[in-house]
């Protein structure tokens, strides 16, 4: 049976879209087969970041309102196998996100899909409350800073509570933290949030954290997801956050301040 | 258990209150129905000890009582008793018709309390102050109330969450969010967490936010109670 996963984190501009995209690709490349969904009704995003926005014939509220089978809507990634890309109207609003019409297209990608990746809006309204309700799983995207961690902390209530699982009283939905947007030294400095602070604040288990980098704007301005970025911190702590959702036991890099090196050192000055 | 009956006016205090209490009563274990016999030998007792039937209360147990249960005379009964020094406050065990026609009496039914009752009981038992416990952190935004008892939470409470609670509250984790305790009235209530750091804290309805908690009290393990109609906070560890 399929995993339905929900990338979420309640405040705006933490990296949502970017993690989905890169963990769908890197479940992908592992030779998973993938499908990640656009949730962002109105906001379309994510096939940008995938560089398949010249591709979108058919949407996700298309499939929902049986105007399009899920076949037309899929569009197939160039680069890597097994990864497929629904994406989002971005004509219409949220409202056409019914939970009938969801399940239906969860159910049906489950048949065919190993893991189900849902790409979700901010905030706490339909969008976002549709895209968590199925999840099996949940990736908690949070920057390192106060506001946005209590938003996510938000977010982990709603998953508790609001869920399809909380609702039923199934086990619940499980927790995953990825704190993206991270500069060591900042943090060092007090001027950000530490590892350490956001995880006592949040308390479940970290599963990646995803340094600050300029590679993560410019990938995403080229439509390729960081995790393909080859040489690229971001990428690879990516790769890394992947590994460790399929239970590989690895280190957490680029945490730590770098020790700078003898020569920069010496033309630093100090 | 205390209720206490709202004042009316705010000047004007509470005519009554109503407690629960335990008292010791003697029981009589009736075996018949017979009242001359009954009376015969109620007459033997009292000469024996003249100073025991003075009004004094008693239940009257019907669980040996054998014979028809039809026509049984609970107001002859009653005034028997009466007669002789004895107070019926109610009845305890026999079947429904003896049970029925005690209650046409006004005498009420008290709950059967032998030892072996006792013990087939405790196994579904209902805990005296109901209290709630939460095994999860609550986070921002959600809202957790303890109804006519405490509040115990496992787990972290986030700042922008709300745990309120018509006794205790007890919060094993740090309280960030804001914790309202006794908010029915209750002086006695307290809130206990292991380390402080809430956003505000009040006891019936006395208060203190975030500003107003010392920066040397804060992330300790702490209690919070009211003295003197003042917030008291303490540490937990000395």
């Amino acid at each position: 049976m399929a995993t339905v996963i929900v990338v979420t984190s309640g405040k705006g501009g933490v990296g949502k879209t970017t993690t989905s995209a890169s963990f769908a690709t890197g479940l992908a490349q592992r030779g998973f087969r993938t499908a990640v969904i656009d949730f962002d009704v109105g906001l379309r995003n994510l096939d940008l970041i995938m560089g398949c926005e010249r591709r979108v014939v058919y949407d996700f509220v298309n499939v929902i309102n049986g105007e399009a089978n899920l076949n037309q809507a899929l569009i197939r990634d160039k680069r890597v196998e097994n990864l497929y890309i629904l994406p989002a109207s971005q004509t219409r609003d949220k409202e056409a996100l019914t939970k009938e019409g969801v399940e239906k297209v969860l159910n049906e990608l489950k048949q065919s899909f190993e893991y189900v990746v849902c790409d979700s809006p901010a905030g706490i309204e339909r969008g976002a409350l549709m895209a968590l309700y199925f999840a099996d799983e949940a990736l908690v995207v949070t920057n390192p800073e106060v506001s946005s961690v209590r938003d996510s902390d938000r977010i982990l209530g709603i998953l508790a509570s609001r869920s399809r699982r909380a609702e039923q009283g199934d086990p619940p939905v499980k927790e995953h933290l990825v704190l993206s947007r991270y500069a060591p030294e900042r943090a060092d400095r007090g001027d950000m949030l530490s590892v350490e602070d956001v995880l006592e604040i949040l308390g479940i288990p970290l599963l990646g954290v995803i340094p600050e980098s300029q590679t993560v704007l410019q990938s995403s301005n080229a439509g390729v997801p960081v995790i393909m970025e080859d040489g690229s911190e971001a990428g690879a702590a990516y790769g890394d956050l992947v590994d460790r959702f399929l239970g590989k036991t690895l280190p957490h890099r680029f945490i730590t301040t770098q020790k700078k090196g003898f020569l920069k050192r010496l033309f630093s000055g100090s | 258990m205390l209720l206490r009956s709202f004042p009316l006016a705010a000047e004007e205090a509470p005519p009554f209150e109503l407690k629960g209490s335990l008292f010791t009563l003697t029981v009589l274990h009736l075996f018949q129905l017979d009242r001359a016999v009954i009376e015969r030998h109620l007459v033997e007792k009292i000469k024996q000890a003249p100073a025991f039937f003075n009004n004094t209360p008693v239940v009257i147990d019907l669980e040996g009582v054998t014979g028809p249960a039809d026509g049984v005379d609970f107001v002859g009964l009653y005034e028997l008793l009466r007669g002789h020094g004895m107070v019926p406050v109610g009845i305890r065990n026999g079947g429904p018709k003896l049970q029925a026609a005690a209650r046409l009496a006004g005498l009420p039914m008290l709950p059967e309390s032998r030892p072996v009752a006792a013990a087939r009981k405790s196994e579904a038992h209902e805990p005296i102050a109901r209290s709630r416990t939460v095994n999860h952190p609550i986070r921002s935004g959600q809202q957790v109330y303890a109804a006519e008892g405490d509040l115990i939470v496992l787990g972290a409470v986030s700042a922008g969450a709300e745990i309120i609670a018509d006794g205790n509250i007890h919060v094993y984790g740090a309280l960030r969010g804001r914790a309202l305790a006794g908010i029915k009235g209750d002086v006695e209530a307290r809130i206990f967490c292991h380390s402080l750091e809430a956003e505000l804290i009040s006891i019936v309805g006395r208060y203190r936010i975030s500003e107003q908690i010392e920066p040397a009290d804060r992330g300790k393990a702490m209690q919070i109670y009211l003295a003197e109609d003042r917030l008291v906070l303490e540490p937990l560890i000395h």
